[in-house]
């Protein structure tokens, strides 16, 4: 249905979104190849959920153009709808409706034949069963999200949007949705998924980031760090809140982040931040050791990055 | 039926709204109580014919002419002699103070004039601010007069009986020419009914949805603007079906209405009244931004629907503004229609000509509603 399929499955250029005189996307452009997971990351307010909803016809791009599913954005939001599953960041099934009648209800718009086996099934395989009967509202954070990952998975999409799916979900049932969603890329369908989570991040075939309404960056884990051009330095040991007071502010000093007993010390130039720490390698409470930097590293060394450069954010 | 409109997918959106609806008892019983509640108010405790009403006579002519014109209304029942003032201005006083609702002037050589047949003026000053009070009253007059006086003009007089009116009645207020009664009340008590019932349930549709986040949702999916608003207007034709049909069995049991004409004949306009108020309030809730909006904006599509339709004020009675912007409402359409098929037992042909605005006011309501309800978030 969806096209010849090397043609990618989201391919647009230049989509600009603007929200009074506030450019919230700015001049995106995204390639999508069939049966891909995409992470989509980004600051808060950095413009996913906006990208997502003109993908799928939500909203309309002020500028730029573009097709998805072989469809134009413009023209055809119509056939688009028909063939992508999108969950909204923002819980939106009907509280006063249990499971069961949700459900139906989507398959009942999407004209699905047999919409009651359908319904079943996916109540089967995403383990709603029991909860068939129990009203949308009273479920909780993650049955909620489980619901919502069933009723747009459940017209059989070719592509799926999921505005960040697993906010406030447990860990167990967040493994539970990955290796769900890999299952669905495993048999064709194209996934791009907006998360703050790193460990999700890494579980994507490719990482698209935004900040301040532009994309940065995007390619594999590995390419993003590459692109980052960080250099990092890890150092365990016990007063390491002092050590990052007296490096804070120092010009050589990309970013700083703590984690627990150990700090991740990144920068760009290496023989500059090597001439800032030399004063504290010799210290013996200090264990140094040069580490490849983690996307986290990355991420916040964009953001400090493009904040200065791209104004204030959001 | 992959691209025109499906009958399918209108029946999920209706299945969907009745099962929200099933677990919104509250707002089902107000449905319900309100016609009946409203039936009581007006048919009970709202009398639209009062009678013995204060009046005040400021008599400059004694005569017998005078005297039998009085007593001629004493005998209508809906005066009742209270005061007798002595000059125009303590006639105003008890006007103004709402302490009598008329004041009778029979004017100097009142008697000399009649029988010179000089047409004498009778001047009625009535309270007009609450004008169906003085109604009934005011219509009886004429009958009163004419009686009175052709009693009087026998033997010697005879040759004075006048061709015309004896004398010229002048009224201060308005004329109502429809005479109130409970029997008129009813068929306005529906069109009123219904169109604040029907405006109010589907004002909120589309914001509630909004408000909560589903709307999103449902325009993330295939379904057409004219199936949602089918779907979420059916459920309420049905509701209003069981009001009209409570308000029909009140006036029938409770107040001795007649249902002179065909029942089926009302439910046809019925239907397409019912659409018209609802596919009313679907245009507020496409058109408003959150709830309080939609309720304001249907209150302020429902007070003109209550006082210019014909309901409070006779229509015939009102100035010509008023007349105007009351025939832009299907209210004043169906209750002439509801009017003329239960009191007078008219068939189509004659409620034809109420019964087509009805059905352009649904159609450019519904072309409002599709015009105005978006398929994006923009
Ligand atoms: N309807 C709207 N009207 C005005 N501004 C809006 C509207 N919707 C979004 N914005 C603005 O657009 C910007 C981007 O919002 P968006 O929801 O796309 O961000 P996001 O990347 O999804 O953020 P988060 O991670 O917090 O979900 C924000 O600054 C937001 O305030
Ligand atoms: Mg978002």
């Amino acid at each position: 249905m969806s096209g010849p399929s090397p043609s990618p499955v989201i391919d647009v250029h230049n989509l600009s979104k603007r929200y009074g005189g506030k450019t919230v996307v700015d001049r995106l452009s995204l390639t999508v190849p069939r049966g891909h997971i995409y992470g989509f990351l980004g600051p808060n307010g950095s413009g996913k959920t906006t990208t997502i909803r003109m993908l799928c016809g939500l909203l309309t791009p002020d500028e730029g153009e573009g097709t998805c599913l072989g469809f134009d954005l413009r023209r055809d939001a119509e056939k688009i709808k028909r063939q992508v599953g999108y969950m909204t960041q923002k819980f939106s099934f009907w509280e006063d409706m249990t499971i069961h009648e949700n459900l139906s209800f989507v398959a009942r718009l999407f004209e699905l034949d047999r919409p009651d086996e359908r319904v079943e099934a996916i109540m089967n395989s995403m383990q709603l069963t029991d909860r068939a009967s129990q009203l949308a509202g009273s479920l909780s954070g993650g049955w909620k999200q489980r619901l919502a990952l069933a009723a747009c998975i459940l017209h059989e999409p070719s592509l799926l949007l999921l505005d960040e799916p697993t906010a406030g979900v447990d860990p167990k049932a967040r493994r539970d949705f990955w290796d769900e969603i890999h299952r669905l890329a495993d048999q064709g369908i194209t996934v791009l998924v907006s998360t703050h989570y790193m460990e999700e991040a890494e579980r994507c075939h490719s990482i698209v980031y935004m900040a301040y309404s532009r994309l940065i960056v995007q390619g594999t884990v590995e390419e993003v760090i590459a692109q980052s051009h960080l250099v990092t330095w890890t150092v365990e040991g016990s007063h390491l809140m002092d050590l990052m007071r007296s490096l804070e502010g120092n010009p050589a000093i990309a970013t700083l982040a703590p984690f627990g007993t150990r700090l991740h010390i990144s920068g760009t130039d290496e023989a500059l931040m090597m001439k800032a720490l030399a004063p504290y390698m010799n210290n013996e409470t200090l264990t140094w050791s040069r580490t490849t930097p983690t996307l986290e590293d990355a991420f916040i060394h964009f953001m400090a990055q493009h904040g200065e450069r791209g104004g204030k954010a959001a | 039926m992959r691209n025109g409109i499906s009958f399918y997918r209108i029946g999920a959106v209706l299945i969907k709204e009745l099962r929200q609806l099933r677990r919104d008892k509250p707002t089902l019983g107000i449905m319900i109580m309100i016609p009946i509640v409203q039936l009581m108010l007006f048919g009970y405790a709202i009398n639209t014919d009062p009678k013995y009403q204060p009046t005040a006579l400021l008599i400059q002519d004694y005569s017998p002419f005078t005297r039998t014109l009085l007593a001629g209304f004493q005998n209508t029942d809906y005066f009742s002699m209270v005061k007798v003032v002595s000059n125009d201005r303590e006639g105003h006083d008890l006007l103004q103070k709402g302490e009598v609702q008329f004041v009778i002037t029979v004017p100097t050589n009142f008697a000399r004039s009649i029988i010179r047949q000089e047409k004498p003026r009778l001047l009625i000053e009535a309270d007009a601010t609450d004008p169906t009070a003085a109604a009934n009253a005011l219509s009886a007059l004429n009958g009163i007069i004419t009686k009175a006086l052709e009693h009087d003009m026998t033997g010697p007089l005879a040759a004075l009986q006048p061709k015309g009116a004896a004398i010229d009645v002048t009224v201060h207020r308005l004329y109502n020419p429809e005479g109130f009664s409970r029997y008129n009340i009813v068929p306005g008590l529906m069109g009123v009914i219904l169109t604040m019932t029907g405006i109010m349930m589907t004002a909120l549709s589309l914001t509630r949805e909004r408000e909560q986040g589903t709307m999103e949702n449902l325009l993330s999916m295939p379904v057409k603007p004219l199936e949602v608003m089918a779907g979420k207007i059916a459920p309420y034709v049905l509701i209003g079906y069981t009001q009209a049909a409570i308000i029909l069995l009140a006036a029938k049991l409770l107040f001795g209405v007649p249902i002179l004409g065909s029942v089926g004949l009302l439910s046809a306009a019925l239907i397409i009244f019912l659409i018209c108020n609802l596919a009313l309030g679907f245009t507020v809730s496409a058109g408003a931004r959150n709830q309080t909006q939609a309720l304001q904006l249907s209150f302020f599509l429902i007070m003109p629907s209550i006082l210019l339709s014909g309901f409070m004020f006779p229509f015939r009675g009102m100035p010509e503004w008023a007349q105007s912007i009351g025939s832009l409402l299907p209210a004043t359409y169906f209750i002439r229609i509801v009017r003329g098929i239960l009191l007078k037992g008219n068939d189509l042909v004659l409620i034809w000509p109420n019964a087509w605005p009805l059905f352009v006011f649904m159609l450019i309501t519904m072309a409002i509603a599709m015009k105005l309800y978006k398929q994006t978030l923009d």
